[in-house]
């Protein structure tokens, strides 16, 4: 659905089911350069297991109008829009990669907002190679090729999608070339620029879980370190889910993972 | 080609296929099965609304199919790809996803005939009209746009005269007119072009042709690029509103780069039901394995050939774009520069009974109605696929009496050169008569 969050039109996938906002809410983030359709598998499997589903376009992305936003933190001021503007108080915040800080910041800028946190290939700080930096900027299939290629592991450059006859590399790079010139650039920057993502995680009290790639070259273990030990105030500690054999596209890779472990998470709760 | 870090032929041999995991073998396993086991029925049910990945019914997928199509997609450089079973279901198929009756089309008259015959004969029967234009004409192809028009088509390669597509500047007015190209790259292959890199928006093949090489299985695909943004154009209800027919999915919605693909499977695979057996998908991959070989060896047949041919005391002419006297020499330059396929036609001198002295002559050149194997081919259409067709109908549609075809295949040259020597010795000997 389309709905209109801070006087711009905004692109709302609901997963194939209408939203109702009685029910529990889950906002699933997407990532640097992407739209909603990351999420097609978790947010259909989730709408259609008693959740009310939002899988936005960030603004400027996909179908949403307007400019990418510059920063982090006002990408979090942005998704608490997105609850005003469709009536919801309380949600389930998850993101993939940059939607992770997003989701993060968001939590911990607006906690009342925030029922529960999952963050999903992410590290804080989330630093970006110049050399990427730098082709976003200047040549973007560039851009696409060295982000397809630090996104998958080894075996999915060839393929073997677990969705039948997509060709995923491919896939990853036409979505990004959908964008409008400069998004991903602005992404990229606004994730180098973050720097409050450890003081963030502190500050958080809900629930979180931390979904990780085992073979992730974007944001892997060492570099995500970090972050996972910077969230001490959380009752009972964080739940971390690491999928084996799976790089940064965990949502492409391993759609079955990434949606059991979102699905147990918020059973549990 | 940025998308991936791998060559094509890499990607021929590995794309698609990671090594079974159950029991390591190595090649791709055929799955002869109907169905799929469903480990309970909460599965069953997030299989059947798409909320997991996976299979259901092999008319709708199976996983060696999976294997070819990714394969494919991966060599064109597309975001996926269907499978069919034939190159006439892929065209069938792409043209009744983004159409229904009333729709219109704007297509290359340089077709192959059994594409003509489903745009020319059979659609207007549903309520599909086609216009067929000049190839080289860029105002034809932009005169003919009505708007009720939802698709450009042609071949890379035209039939019969080789013609070459200009792509880049047919895409560009189908795209003045917000519909797409497909274009039927069946006669040079992901190695010798990729239409999508071009401005194709949409790729078929009859993988009977090339992509199999080796003649013993029917077979077809259509490859999206996913760059064609069907919101935007506003001309495509069957992508971009809810279709009560797959859980009121907006197609366009659910996913902006593989909408096409998404309603080709779930409604025209569903529906339409021409899907591809297994074994014929076993079958293509193995020839897929050593397409790039086999297309580097195919060329430079043709070259030796077309070679021998041209300036030939019984040939009239020789038609092949790789020759300067084709009207599309620099334009082939330009769009084909790692040659221009293996199929040629040439003219020779006395007519039908020319035409068939030199088929009856040959040895080696098996004489049948197929292009694309890797044995050498060859037909005289005007005493074969053409025979009731008087001389003047004939040359309306590009053919002379004398025209014979030839598919060039992988023998080595100097038996081919020598075979073809038998042919032209035995026309040159009915001249003297």
């Amino acid at each position: 659905m389309d709905l209109d969050v801070l006087g711009q039109r905004t692109r709302l996938y609901t997963g194939g089911r209408a939203f109702d906002r009685r029910l529990p809410a889950v906002v699933l983030v997407h990532g640097a350069g992407h739209d909603h359709s990351v999420w097609n598998h978790q947010a259909r499997h989730l709408a259609h297991h008693g959740f009310g589903v939002l899988a936005p376009d960030l603004p400027g992305h996909g179908a949403s109008a307007g400019q990418p936003l510059a920063s982090i933190e006002a990408l979090a001021d942005w998704l608490a829009a997105v609850l005003d503007a469709v009536g919801v108080e309380r949600a389930t915040l998850a993101g993939h990669s940059m939607g992770s800080l997003i989701a993060l910041e968001a939590a911990a800028r607006h906690p009342a907002r925030a029922a529960a946190l999952a963050l999903i290939g992410s590290a804080a700080p989330m630093p970006v190679a110049p050399v990427l930096q730098e082709a976003a900027e200047t040549d973007r299939p560039k851009a696409h090729g060295m982000i397809n290629q630090w996104s998958y592991t080894p075996a999915s450059h060839l393929g073997a999608s677990p969705a039948p006859g997509l060709w995923l590399p491919g896939a990853n790079a036409r979505l990004m070339g959908h964008q409008h010139a400069g998004v991903l650039a602005t992404d990229l920057a606004a994730c180098n620029a973050y720097q409050h993502g450890q003081q963030a995680a502190a500050e958080i009290r809900c629930p979180t879980l931390l979904i990780y790639g085992e073979r992730d070259q974007m944001t892997p273990a060492r570099a995500a370190r970090p972050l996972r030990e910077a969230f001490t105030a959380v009752p009972g500690g964080t739940r971390v889910v690491t999928l084996p054999a799976t790089g940064h596209a965990l949502m492409a890779e391993a759609p079955d993972g990434v949606t059991d472990a979102l699905r147990g998470f918020l059973a549990a709760r | 080609m940025t998308t991936t870090p791998y060559g094509r032929e890499t990607l021929a041999l590995h794309a698609g296929q990671s090594p079974d995991p159950t029991h390591g073998s190595r090649a791709a396993p055929i799955h002869f099965t109907t169905s799929y086991v469903f480990p309970d029925a909460d599965r069953a049910a997030e299989l059947f609304n798409l909320e997991r990945p996976g299979h259901v019914y092999s008319r709708i997928s199976n996983p060696t199919n999976a294997v070819l199509e990714e394969r494919v997609a991966a060599l064109e450089d597309g975001v996926g790809a269907v499978a069919c079973a034939s190159g006439q279901a892929a065209l069938h198929l792409a043209i009744a996803t983004l159409m229904g009756a009333g729709g219109h089309i704007v297509a290359s008259r340089s077709l192959y005939g059994g594409s003509h015959n489903l745009l020319g004969y059979t659609l207007p029967r549903f309520g599909i009209a086609t216009t067929f234009v000049d190839p080289r004409d860029p105002d034809a192809w932009r005169a003919a746009v009505r708007p009720e028009t939802r698709l450009f088509f042609g071949e890379s390669l035209g039939n019969p005269g080789l013609d070459v597509l200009d792509i880049p500047s047919v895409s560009a007015i189908a795209h003045e007119h917000r519909v797409p190209l497909l274009v039927d790259a069946t006669l040079v292959s992901p190695c010798l072009q990729r239409p999508l890199e071009l401005g194709a928006d949409l790729v078929m093949h009859s993988a009977t042709k090339f992509l199999g090489g080796h003649g013993v299985a029917v077979g077809g695909v259509v490859v999206d690029g996913g760059r064609f943004d069907w919101e935007a154009s506003g001309l495509f209800p069957t992508l971009t509103e809810p279709y009560d027919g797959f859980h009121g999915m907006d197609f366009a919605e659910e996913s902006p780069v593989t909408a096409f693909l998404l309603r080709t499977r779930r409604e025209g695979l569903r529906d339409f039901g021409a899907c591809l057996s297994p074994m014929n998908a076993f079958q293509l991959l193995q020839g897929l394995e050593t397409l790039p070989l086999r297309m580097r060896a195919h060329v430079d047949n043709a070259r030796a050939v077309v070679a021998h041919l041209d300036g030939h005391a019984v040939v009239e002419r020789v038609s092949y774009p790789g020759l300067e006297s084709h009207p599309d020499h620099d334009l082939a330059a330009r769009l084909l520069p790692f040659g221009c396929g293996s199929i040629l036609s040439f003219e020779l001198k006395g007519g039908r009974p020319a035409g068939r002295a030199f088929i009856e002559a040959l040895k080696l050149f098996s004489h049948l109605a197929n292009v694309g194997d890797a044995k050498s081919l060859v037909i005289h259409p005007a005493s074969t696929t053409h025979f009731r067709m008087s001389a003047a109908d004939l040359a309306a549609s590009g053919i002379g009496e004398g025209t014979v075809r030839l598919s060039v295949g992988l023998e080595s040259a100097g038996d081919l050169i020598a075979d073809l020597d038998r042919g032209l010795h035995a026309v040159a000997k009915l001249l003297k008569e």
